[in-house]
């Protein structure tokens, strides 16, 4: 029977579903941040030179820097030297074949309805799954090689693909770019890299798994997307941790290149765990994500379902440098009980006739605070520029709030920008006239709420949209009644 | 099927359903008639179970249940029916989804299997025959930006859908040209057979020219004051409700 069917039934009753914790022998450096602890994780990775000198100079700009105040967020004071830098399942070494993967790290995959099994896998993605701060396996990874593609772990690429990093590493998200992005480059411990080479449209979906298990952790981790002229590539991130009473840091940093006609998609289905009722708990989801649209007439597309972490600072960008170059931005970022989302894009118009779009909904629910923040810029040069923006939010109850926050800066004259914005309730007019059909209250504010937000679903691969789904109406149980 | 005895309600403080009497059996067509205000559409939010009225006394029993003791969701399981005067939109959901969904919750509440895909657009297409509603308008977003007319046959055609036991339509053919009433009339007529039952609720007796109803009965300051046959709808017509409000108070 239909997907929305089985959605509808699975979420009755279900809360944070993701919460477990894998009990695993772990290695895992004491709490604690200074040179000693880039030094420590740098060699853990068996890194060169060159790669301990960036993460060093990383550090000492940390060090000089403070953490953004501009946010709608109120963010409690993070001790980073409560934090654990580096945490790692230990495994009998480098796993060679997915069959080494330890078992219980594959059941935990597999209880996160992530098969490290080629077979068993939907044959059209291929799954990096990386927990805490190392990745574990990569899927499909001779099959990609056969045409070029490179997709595994940033580690693997330090090492094997030095020159590709060397170019590109740091290059769209700047070491300095913010408090976060420079403890990230200091710290990082693993994350995806995916490189398609000229002319190659990646035959499958791409898609990296973060997994936080261990308690007081961060994870940091960063991703790299390079596409060449002429080459495509669909990547899919998905996140889940487990239940716990401390809030645990996520500051990861994912750069994409689009060069001349390349097109890259980039899908996120971020379910960090997100505190209990009460706001205790949750992670503190700090991530820069930025591409650029390097070469002329390409295109990078974000799209996120925003439902996890207790607080999210998170504004996926594009730089539009190429002449008729694209960005696109499509969120759903739904907040409940005590979650506080400050999320939205940048938009930089560098290059002639670029064009932008972004459509951003927002869905507050319980105590939450939603806050959408974006700009577009249009530069001196980049003639006939184009934005449409649509900024809609969605209240469910009294007690939660919905903020807007669009920033234009143009400086061309030909540049066509237009914002849209709407606030709306879920009237009980619509939840009676869905009761009067049969449908229960619940069920109403899943299927009112999938409705609204369906212009950003229909984005999503179809799995990944299915699973969004389910996601929405989970996140939003007991939020209505 | 339907037994409404000493039916009272009210919203806040201000009392509109002053004890409503009222018997509906199988098969049967009944049209309740009255005047602006005098608690038609109240009579019919309550039956649905719709929460900002108070039942502050008398009982309604549908067939054989406490109907007052049924939440709204499984009042419409049980079979119970409300076309509403004024359709909600709901952005983004089609009328597809929308009723498959519907359909669905219905039939597990009865311990039935969903329905699947292939029957469930057979049944779909079938029925918007029947009603003659446009297909291309169920794919659309629910009542979004429909015209009266179309959210009106769109009602008719959930009803269809549906198949209730018991289907209240409440002030149907308000805001439709003649030509959609005779759509929504002759879909309603189509729908009726000797198992199912009825409740019209009008304000004009135009209505009742396409929909006969076995009964009329005229709410006038929340009581039923007169009930007979299709005739006294005629009458209604011909000389107003004036002389009934006279006849009520003396």
């Amino acid at each position: 029977m239909s997907k929305e069917t089985e959605i509808l039934e699975e979420i009755t009753g279900s809360e944070y579903k993701y919460g477990f914790t894998t009990d695993i022998e772990t290695e895992t450096l004491a709490a604690g941040l200074s040179e000693e602890t880039v030094k420590f994780i740098s060699a853990k990775k068996n890194e060169p030179a060159w790669m301990l000198e960036w993460r060093l100079a990383a550090f000492a700009l940390w060090k000089t820097m403070t953490p953004p105040q501009w946010q709608n967020l109120s963010i409690p004071e993070i001790n980073f030297q409560d934090i654990i830098y580096y945490a790692a399942p230990k495994q009998k070494k480098v796993v060679n074949s997915l069959d080494d993967i330890d078992p219980e790290l594959r059941r935990t995959f597999e209880k996160l309805g992530i098969s490290l099994t080629e077979q068993k896998l939907l044959s059209g993605v291929a799954v990096d799954a990386v927990i805490d701060s190392v990745s574990i396996a990569t899927t499909f990874k001779s099959k990609l090689a056969e045409l070029g593609v490179i997709f595994c772990s940033m580690s693997e690429a330090i090492e094997n693909h030095p020159e590709l990093i060397r170019k590109y590493l740091g290059s769209v998200v700047p070491v300095k770019d913010n408090y976060y992005s420079a403890l990230n480059s200091a710290v990082f411990s693993d994350g995806s890299f995916c490189f398609i080479p000229k002319g190659v449209r990646c035959p499958m979906e791409l898609s990296t798994y973060f997994r936080i298990n261990t308690a007081n952790t961060g994870q940091f981790e960063r991703t790299l997307i390079v596409c060449e002229d002429d080459a495509y590539v669909s990547y899919l991130e998905g996140c889940t941790a487990p239940t716990r009473d401390e809030n645990q840091l996520h500051a990861a940093v994912v750069e994409l290149v689009a060069m001349e006609n390349a097109h890259i998609k980039y899908s996120t289905v971020q379910n960090w765990y997100p505190g209990n009722k009460e706001g205790k708990g949750g992670i503190y989801n700090f991530v820069t994500k930025r591409g650029i649209c390097m070469g002329d007439k390409s295109r990078i597309s974000w799209t996120q379902v925003e439902t996890g972490s207790a607080i999210t600072w998170k504004y996926p960008s594009v730089i539009l440098k190429g002449n008729g170059s694209v960005g696109e931005f499509y969120s759903v970022a739904v907040t409940n009980n005590f979650q506080q989302a400050d999320t939205g894009t940048k938009m930089i118009h560098i290059g002639k006739d670029t064009r932008s779009r972004i459509v951003s909904k927002g869905i507050s629910a319980g105590k939450s605070q939603n806050s959408y923040r974006g700009l577009v810029q249009v530069m001196k040069r980049a003639d006939n520029a184009r934005n449409f923006s649509q900024c809609d939010s969605l209240l469910l109850g009294n007690l939660c709030g919905a903020h807007t926050f669009p920033y234009l800066e143009v400086e061309n004259p030909s540049a066509q920008v237009e914002h849209e914005a709407t606030t709306s309730k879920i009237g009980e007019d619509q939840i009676f006239y869905c009761n009067q059909r049969g449908i229960s209250t619940e069920d109403a504010v899943a299927l009112i709420v999938n409705g609204y937000a369906k212009e950003v679903l229909n984005q999503l691969p179809m799995e990944f949209a299915v699973e969004a789904q389910k996601l929405l109406a989970i996140s939003l149980e007991g939020s209505v009644g | 099927m339907l037994k409404i005895n000493n039916l009272h309600a009210r919203i806040g403080e201000k009392e509109i359903l002053k004890g409503i009497n009222l018997e509906v059996k199988a098969g049967e067509v009944h049209a309740i008639m009255g005047p602006n205000g005098s608690g038609k559409s109240t009579l019919a939010s309550v039956l649905a179970g719709r929460e900002d009225y108070e039942v502050s006394a008398g009982s309604v029993e549908f067939l054989g249940k406490d109907l007052l003791e049924l939440s709204p969701e499984n009042r419409a399981r049980e079979g119970l029916f409300l076309a509403f005067q004024y359709p909600v939109e709901i952005p983004g959901v089609t009328t597809i989804n929308f009723l498959k969904t519907a359909v669905n919750e219905i039939r597990k509440y009865r311990g039935e299997a969903a329905m699947d895909a292939v029957s469930f657009l057979k049944m779909m297409r079938e029925k918007s025959q029947l009603v003659e509603i446009d297909q291309a308008l169920l794919s659309r977003s629910l009542n979004e930006g429909f015209s009266g007319g179309e959210k009106k046959r769109n009602e008719v055609f959930q009803m269809a859908m549906l198949e209730p036991k018991l289907a209240i339509l409440d002030e149907t053919d308000s805001g439709l040209d003649i030509d959609a009433l005779r759509i929504v009339a002759s879909g309603v007529n189509k729908l009726k057979s000797p198992q199912n039952a009825t409740i019209v609720v009008t304000h004009y007796q135009r209505l009742l020219d396409y929909i006969v109803p076995d009964f009329v009965h005229v709410l006038w300051n929340g009581r039923i004051v007169k009930s007979g046959t299709k005739e006294l709808a005629l009458e209604l017509e011909e000389k107003g409700y004036d002389w009934i409000k006279a006849e009520a108070i003396s």
